[in-house]
C-alpha cells in the first residue's frame, strides 16, 4: 500500500486527538507514522478467512442496581485532585460559545 | 551481618518467622541499598522512608504469631499502580504531581498480605516502550552495564531486583514489559494469564493486553507473589471468575519450539544459550519438538494496531480538567490541546496519533478491524499448537540489553518485543527465566529464556522454569 503521510494529515489527527504538536515535530512525526504504517500494513497480506469467533471473550458483568457506597464518600478525595474546583464541582471554561 | 541479598523470598520468610532478623532490619537494609544504587541506576522514582512504619507493624504481627503471605517482606511497585496518598506518575509529566485517590487492587492485596511497600519504580511513560528511555523522569540504567538500558517498560521494577533495591517487585506487561526487562536485568519475570490479576487501579495502556505480574530472583519467588495477587475482582470486568488453574499433574512435558519464527534478527550467541537450555530440559526427561505457528509473525504488526488504538482511547481521560497537569489556554479547546500537548511525551503523542489514525473512518476496517481478525487467527494458532505440547519456548528477546540511545527509530525499538508480544495477543501466560549471559565488549550481559503455556497453566511455567534455574545456577 503506497501512502504518503503529509504534515496536514498529522495536523488533522492531532486536532482529533486534542494534542498540540510543536511545528518542528510535525515532519518527524509524519515520517515516523509512515514507517510504522508501512510495518503494520503487513497484515493486509493475510487472506481474510473469517475466524470462528472474534478475539476477546464477550460477557456481561452485572452488579446489584443499588448504591455501591454512601453518597459523597469519595467526593472530597476526588475533587482534591482537580486542577480547579468550585464547591463540589470541577471548574472548567464555558463549553458553549456565543456565536 | 546477614547477607539479605543472596536470600530467596522463602529464606527471607523463614528468617522473619524464626526471629533471625526483623522486618525493620530487612526494610532498612533495602531502603539503604535502594538509595545507594538509585543515584546511578534511577530505578526508583520514590523510595518510601516511612515504609519502616509498615515494617514495625509487621514485626508486631510476627511476634504475635499472626500469618501473612508476604508479612514483613519489602516490595517495590511500578509507578502505574495506584497507592492511596502516594504519587502515581506513570512516568509522565501529565501526572507528575498526581496523588492517588485510592488503592489499586494489587496494592490492597499486598497490604492485606502484610507486605512492606518500599517505593515506586521508574517506567516508560504510560508503559509505552521497551527501554524506559521514554520516562519523563530519566532512563533506568542496567545494573549489569550502565551504558545499557534496563529494558522496559517495567525497567525500574527489574533493575531494583538486579541492584538489590528490593527482593521482589510488581510490573505490568502489555507486550513484553515484564519479561523483556527481566531478561535484560537477569531476573525472573512473570506475565500471568490475562484476567487472573485485576487491572483495577492500574493506569491503562492497552486494556485487552495489560496484565500485572511479579519480578523476583527465583521462579519460586514470583510464584509466591502471583499467588498473593491473583483473585477475582468485580471492579475489573475482564477478571476471571473462579479460574480453574492447571495443577501440574503431568511430570514429563513436551516443549514446542517455533523454529521458523527464530530465524530473523536473533543474535547467534542468544540462540546458543537457548539451545543449551533446551538441551538441559531434554536431559531432565522432557520432550522438545518443533511447532508451527503460521500467523505468529503477524503478532507485532497486530499489536501495533490494537495497542495504540486502545491507548489513544484510554489516554483521552487525561484532559487537564479532573486531575493531572492543566495548562491554561484562551478557551476550553485550547486548554485540552495545551494540557495534552505539554503533558504527554513524544512516544505517547506518537501512539495517540497512530491510534487515532487506525480508528478513523476509512482506515478502521483495513487496520483495526483486520487486526482483530488476525489476532483471533494467532490465538487459534496457539490453541492448535498446545494440542501437541505443554509449553512453547523462545528466547525472551532477540539480543541482550541494547545501548542507551541505540534504537532511535520507533520500528527498530518495537522489534525488541517480537517474541513477547504474541503471549499478550493470545492472553496466555509467559515467563522469562535467566539462561546465562552473552558477552558484549567484555561485559557479561544476562539473557532470558521465555516459556509460554495455555491459559491458566502458570504451573507448567513454574515447573519448567525451576528446571532451567537448576541448570543456570
Amino acid at each position: 500500500m503506497e501512502r504518503m503521510i503529509k504534515v496536514e494529515e498529522i495536523e488533522k489527527l492531532a486536532e482529533l486527538s486534542r494534542i498540540e504538536v510543536p511545528e518542528e515535530e510535525k515532519k518527524t512525526l509524519a515520517s515516523d507514522i509512515e514507517a510504522i504504517l508501512e510495518y503494520i500494513s503487513q497484515i493486509q497480506e493475510v487472506a481474510s478467512v473469517e475466524p470462528e469467533s472474534v478475539a476477546g471473550e464477550q460477557r456481561n458483568v452485572m452488579r446489584e442496581d443499588g448504591t455501591p457506597h454512601k453518597s459523597g464518600l469519595h467526593t472530597e478525595n476526588l475533587l482534591n485532585a482537580a486542577p480547579k474546583r468550585e464547591k463540589n464541582y470541577f471548574r472548567v471554561k464555558k463549553i458553549l460559545s456565543q456565536d | 551481618m546477614i547477607d539479605f541479598n543472596t536470600k530467596t523470598l522463602k529464606e527471607l520468610q523463614e528468617g522473619l518467622a524464626s526471629g533471625e532478623f526483623t522486618s525493620l532490619e530487612l526494610t532498612k537494609h533495602y531502603l539503604k541499598e535502594g538509595k545507594k544504587g538509585n543515584g546511578e541506576i534511577n530505578a526508583f522514582l520514590e523510595i518510601f522512608d516511612n515504609a519502616t512504619e509498615q515494617a514495625v507493624k509487621a514485626d508486631k504481627k510476627i511476634k504475635k504469631g499472626e500469618k501473612g503471605d508476604l508479612l514483613g517482606i519489602p516490595i517495590a511497585i511500578k509507578d502505574n499502580m495506584l497507592m492511596e496518598g502516594k504519587k502515581a506518575t506513570a512516568g509522565s509529566k501529565i501526572l507528575e504531581n498526581y496523588v492517588a485517590s485510592y488503592d489499586s487492587f494489587v496494592v490492597k492485596k499486598l497490604k492485606n498480605a502484610g507486605a512492606v511497600i518500599i517505593g515506586r519504580t521508574n517506567l516508560d511513560e504510560f508503559a509505552m516502550g521497551s527501554s524506559t528511555e521514554n520516562s519523563a523522569f530519566g532512563v533506568v540504567k542496567n545494573p549489569h552495564d550502565k551504558k545499557r538500558v534496563a529494558g522496559g517498560s517495567s525497567g525500574g521494577s527489574a533493575a531494583v531486583i538486579a541492584m538489590n533495591g528490593s527482593p521482589i517487585s510488581l510490573g505490568s506487561d502489555t507486550g513484553g514489559s515484564i519479561r523483556e526487562p527481566a531478561a535484560f536485568c537477569g531476573c525472573v519475570g512473570l506475565k500471568p494469564t490475562y484476567g487472573t490479576v485485576s487491572r483495577s487501579g492500574l493506569i491503562a495502556l492497552g486494556s485487552s493486553l495489560d496484565q500485572i505480574g511479579p519480578f523476583g530472583k527465583t521462579v519460586s519467588d514470583v510464584e509466591t507473589v502471583f499467588n498473593v495477587i491473583k483473585e477475582h475482582d468485580p471492579k475489573d470486568s475482564t477478571s476471571i471468575r473462579n479460574p480453574k488453574f492447571y495443577k501440574g499433574e503431568k511430570k514429563k512435558l513436551t516443549i514446542g519450539v517455533p523454529r521458523d519464527f527464530l530465524t530473523e534478527g536473533v543474535s547467534s550467541d542468544v540462540l546458543e544459550r537457548f539451545e543449551a537450555a533446551l538441551a538441559e530440559l531434554k536431559k531432565a526427561g522432557h520432550v522438545i519438538k518443533d511447532v508451527k505457528l503460521p500467523y505468529i509473525k503477524y503478532s507485532l504488526p497486530v499489536y501495533y494496531i490494537i495497542m495504540p488504538a486502545e491507548a489513544s482511547t484510554n489516554l483521552s481521560r487525561f484532559d487537564g480538567m479532573r486531575y493531572g497537569l492543566h495548562v491554561e489556554g484562551e478557551e476550553l479547546l485550547e486548554d485540552y490541546n495545551k494540557s495534552r500537548g505539554v503533558g504527554f511525551g513524544k512516544e505517547a503523542r506518537r501512539r495517540i496519533i497512530l491510534g487515532t489514525y487506525v480508528l478513523s473512518s476509512g482506515y478502521y476496517d483495513a487496520y483495526y478491524g483486520k487486526a482483530t481478525v488476525v489476532r483471533q487467527m494467532i490465538r487459534e494458532d496457539f490453541d492448535k499448537a498446545f494440542k501437541g505440547c505443554d509449553a512453547i519456548a523462545t528466547p525472551t528477546a532477540p539480543g541482550p540489553a541494547f545501548k542507551i540511545g541505540e534504537k532511535e527509530d520507533p520500528v527498530s525499538m518495537y522489534l525488541a518485543d517480537i517474541f513477547t508480544v504474541p503471549a499478550n495477543i493470545a492472553g496466555i501466560p509467559g515467563i522469562s527465566i535467566p539462561m546465562g549471559t552473552v558477552s558484549r565488549h567484555d561485559i557479561e550481559l544476562p539473557v532470558g529464556f521465555q516459556l509460554m503455556a495455555p491459559h491458566l497453566h502458570e504451573e507448567t511455567l513454574f515447573t519448567l522454569g525451576k528446571e532451567i534455574e537448576k541448570y543456570t545456577n
